[in-house]
């Protein structure tokens, strides 16, 4: 079952500074039961706006939104439910946690709004710190808390009344690295223990890889690509998907004659297939480390090595090709050194239009606001 | 240090030179605090309670078991703790309606909310005088031949009248701490309590309320404080009636003995009670409301989430705009009206209108004089705390002697004292007492008055925009060769400049429209503006006393508008 639908999702704000934006434009998806789905995408791209727009926090332009089967969120229909009444658990990225009540009287806060008994708030509180591995705590106040014990507050406090579907607005981004691992697998595995569903909105795209069942990649108002994170990786349907989800190398290149010449060295063409919709200019994109660096006595586009950068799990080499460079990864173990001649093999990279300029700067605008 | 110091010449002179100017800027700052404030505030405790220099308890004992002073003190208690009570009321739930529902409207009211902040309360209770004043008020006589009643049907000039004016004024103190909490406050805290299904007005009960609390309560102090200590509004609606305060109380004692030495040192018994008024007042305060601070400025800043009023929208504006009307534009047209009116008591109709007591008023002894003794009294007080607050602040945050926490407390100190207690403070320390000096019927004896009164000010101004400047940064210069004192001229003083300026308007505007102190400091070539509104007011002579009024409220706006041009594109450190 579909436990959060999105149908023709749009929303518009009117700014001072940059005036009428799009920050979602027609939004359509369903998040399964039980799944993690995470929107992901840079800042300004209306992942957030989204996930507001799911926990009630915004109205709509347009479009309407069902939870659990249920419509909340509707312009036709005009129907609009308060947050309160949806039902749902959301961690926040500033953890929210109320620096007015103790530990204790955080994660009961939604129970006793729900009126429920005092033995019953009990058991169902400490059970929840339990799972959070905050037993102990009840009467501390968060200020006396780091950051990763306040997030699980946070976290306690979602999880107690057993929402069937969980908001998470960037929760990990204010704790540090080594801790983000931590809370990321202790998120899944309470998943796994309450079985409720996760959006999970978050700029980072190898947090997103790591916890997510499937994820939505948006730009710009846009969504880009919905899928799960092997496909969204190994098949980026966008020059911006494949750029912004792990490292990317790319060449402008034309098409002349039937073959493939990278910009500015029209003599030596790169052995390439060229897709059948192919324009004249074209982007191919790669992965630096699925590119094939061999020997000078190999079949391949002649080059030489640039620049040779140790890096700790494997050897980076930027390739002069035409007037661009290419950037390659290898294992330790093949070995160039710098300005030794090589040739280089493209394994089946993804093909692009060239990049619109003027898509560019729109992002940069969106940026500000 | 001592390994190398005493061997090293070049380094002896680095930190030989550093002694030395911060030696000076720390005496000179100890100094001036003495003058403007240890001397006078000695003074006080040692005339109440001793005479020719034998301990004699008697004057305070005879003060405190008089009865018209133990009933001034009651009303001073009654009255700040109702203007307490409901300013905070009030502040809180207007802060709650601009920060956080969609009434529109809401920077032009917010604006608006700040005006009686400016204006000079004591001009409220005169225009309050002369609309529903017992006997004579417009108001009052107007609802009486409307409704045909023998008797007026509301008397401003009753505790209640006090405690509405001072409401009206004091209010503003409340409303802009809590909605700059308001607007600080991370959202989330708010949504977050809606995700967990508490409905909007639980929110506000339980968390919203909560949180503001500290900004509540730092407000109400501001209020308690300054209604204790305040004199205008008492004294121009309560002298007629018999109804005193203390620093009314205090006031009468030197007015009726003419400023004998023994009704300074009444005052100076008075002055102590109602220190310990405001002590007490204090502590009992923070018991009540506990001051914790929490950090709520949190997270990314995002737009809060507002409160849709849907059918109360109407009414709560129509309400707002009904509070404003009341509080800021029912005064200024009254005073502005009455400056016209040929005779006080003359209906108020176009016929009786002239623009002669304008001219009156500046024909007559002092007017001109006045206002240029507040100038220079404010723009001389608003200098010298600048420059003085800085010193202090620089004493204490960079060069921080042996006991800089008692220069920051004796430059705080002043500004929790009253007034009127301040006064008599200056009075007893600079009228020939110490070597023989008298400034007393000099406006040097206001301007030491204004200073101590208004140091803290500047000082916390200075103080907050030299924290901000890094040690790094005048060591950086250091390095570049410059010497301490260029480093200071070069580095720092440019920068915390903006902070020095906003100190002396934060020092200039409310000098220029004080009463409280320079109502008994003042000599007969020493009138300052304030001072002129009241004795003329005092005289009988009320439309005059209200075309000076209104000659000050546009001299205060125009100031205020200078100030917000001249401070609007700085930006502080």
């Amino acid at each position: 079952m579909d436990q959060v639908v999105l149908r023709h999702v749009t929303k518009r704000f009117t700014t001072k500074t940059l005036g009428d934006i799009v920050a979602v434009d027609d939004f359509n998806l369903e998040v399964h039961e039980g799944e993690c789905f995470s929107f992901l995408g840079p800042s300004g791209c209306g992942k957030s706006t989204t996930l507001r727009m799911v926990a009630g926090f915004e109205d709509l332009s347009e479009g309407e939104i069902e939870l659990c089967g249920k419509l909340v969120s509707s312009k036709e229909k005009n129907l609009y439910i308060p947050p309160e009444e949806r039902g749902l658990g959301m961690v926040f990225q500033s953890f929210a946690v109320w620096p007015h009540m103790n530990v204790f009287e955080n994660v009961a806060f939604p129970l006793r709004i729900q009126k429920v008994n005092k033995t019953e708030i009990e058991q169902r509180v400490k059970a929840a710190m339990k799972h959070t591995s905050l037993t102990g705590l009840e009467n501390v106040y968060p200020s006396d808390l780091s950051g990763g014990q306040q997030q699980r507050i946070a976290l306690a406090r979602a999880i107690v009344t057993q929402p069937k579907v969980m908001l998470l607005d960037e929760p990990l981004s204010n704790l540090d690295p080594k801790l983000r691992e931590t809370m990321r697998f202790e998120i899944k595995e309470l998943q796994r223990e309450f079985g409720f569903t996760i959006i999970f909105v978050t700029h980072d795209q190898s947090e997103a890889m790591a916890i997510s069942d499937r994820m939505m990649v948006c730009d710009m108002g846009k969504i880009m690509q919905i899928d799960t994170p092997e496909n969204l990786y190994n098949k980026p349907n966008s020059r911006f998907v494949h750029s912004f989800l792990g490292e990317s190398t790319f060449l402008n290149v034309e098409i002349a004659d039937g073959k493939v010449y990278a910009k500015g060295d029209m003599e030596n063409p790169l052995a390439l297939d060229i897709p059948k919709d192919a324009d004249k200019q074209m982007v191919v994109a790669t992965r630096p480390n699925s590119i094939d660096l061999l020997g000078a006595d190999q079949e391949g586009y002649p080059t030489h090595i640039a620049k040779r950068i140790f890096l700790t799990d494997r050897t980076e080499y930027i390739v002069p090709v035409g007037e661009q460079n290419l950037k390659i990864q290898t294992p330790h173990r093949i070995a160039f050194a710098e300005g030794e001649a090589c040739r280089v093999r493209l394994a089946s990279p993804m093909w692009y239009p060239a990049e619109d300029e003027a898509a560019e700067k729109e992002r940069q605008r969106r940026q500000l606001v | 240090m001592s390994r190398f110091g005493s061997k090293n010449k070049d380094l002896a002179a680095v930190d030989g030179r550093r002694v030395n100017v911060d030696g000076v800027l720390t005496a000179v700052s100890v100094v001036l605090l003495l003058i403007v404030v240890v001397i006078p505030v000695v003074s006080i405790i040692y005339n109440s309670f001793f005479y020719q220099g034998h301990f004699d308890p008697q004057l305070f004992i005879g003060q405190l078991t008089d009865p018209s002073n133990l009933s001034a003190m009651w009303n001073t208690i009654k009255i700040a703790f109702w203007v307490t009570l409901l300013g905070t009321i009030l502040g809180t739930f207007y802060a709650w309606l601009l920060g956080r529902s969609d009434i529109p409207a809401k920077g032009l009211m917010r604006a608006l909310f700040n005006i009686p902040y400016m204006f000079p309360p004591f001009l409220g209770a005169m225009a309050w005088d002369l609309l529903l004043n017992g006997r004579s008020g417009y108001l009052n006589k107007l609802l009486m031949s409307v409704f045909n009643l023998s008797k007026a049907p509301v008397n401003i000039n009753t505790l209640g009248g006090i405690i509405f004016v001072e409401l009206s004024y004091y209010f503003p103190f409340v409303f802009m701490q809590v909605v700059s909490a308001l607007e600080r406050m991370d959202p989330t805290l708010e949504e977050c309590a809606r995700i967990a299904g508490a409905k909007q007005m639980t929110v506000i009960r339980k968390i919203t309320l909560p949180l503001v609390v500290p900004a509540i309560s730092a407000g109400a102090l501001l209020i308690m404080t300054t209604s204790l200590a305040h004199f205008g509004v008492p004294s121009i609606l309560g002298f007629s009636q018999g109804i005193f305060t203390l620093p009314t109380k205090i006031y009468a004692v030197i007015s009726r003995t003419g400023g004998s030495f023994e009704g300074i040192r009444q005052g100076a018994a008075l002055s102590i009670m109602l220190v310990v008024v405001v002590a007490v007042a204090l502590v009992i305060q923070k018991k009540i409301l506990s001051s914790g601070s929490y950090d709520i400025i949190k997270g990314k800043s995002m737009r809060p989430t507002l409160i849709k009023l849907r059918g109360a929208k109407i009414p709560l504006l129509v309400l707002c705009i009904a509070t404003l009307v009341l509080i800021v534009i029912v005064p200024l047209v009254m005073i502005f009206l009455v400056s016209l009116v040929k005779a006080y008591g003359l209906p108020l109709v176009p016929e009786n209108f002239t623009f002669n007591n304008y001219i009156k008023v500046f024909k007559s002894d002092g007017t001109l004089g006045s206002i240029k003794n507040s100038i220079i009294l404010s723009v001389g007080a608003g200098i010298i705390c600048m420059f003085l607050g800085t010193l202090i602040a620089y004493v204490v945050q960079k060069i921080k002697p042996k006991g800089k926490e008692m220069l920051e407390i004796l430059s705080v100190l002043p500004y929790s004292l009253p007034g009127t207690v301040l006064a008599i403070g200056v009075i007893l320390a600079w009228s020939g007492a110490i070597f023989g000096i008298s400034l007393y019927n000099t406006l040097w004896i206001i301007l030491i008055a204004y200073i101590a009164r208004y140091l803290s000010f500047s000082m916390k101004s200075s103080s907050a925009a030299l924290l901000q400047v890094h040690p790094s940064l005048e060591e950086a210069a250091r390095t570049c060769g410059a010497s301490h004192m260029e480093s200071l001229k070069d580095v720092t003083l440019p920068l915390i400049r903006p902070a020095m300026v906003s100190g002396f308007f934060l020092i200039f505007l409310p000098a220029m429209r004080e009463v409280t102190t320079s109502v008994l400091l003042y000599g007969p070539y020493t009138r300052t503006l304030g001072v002129q509104i009241y004795s003329l007011r005092d005289a009988g002579m009320i439309p005059q006393a209200a075309a000076l009024g209104s000659i000050a409220i546009i001299i205060i706006i125009v100031c205020n508008t200078i100030v917000t041009e001249v401070t609007k594109d700085r930006k502080g450190v």
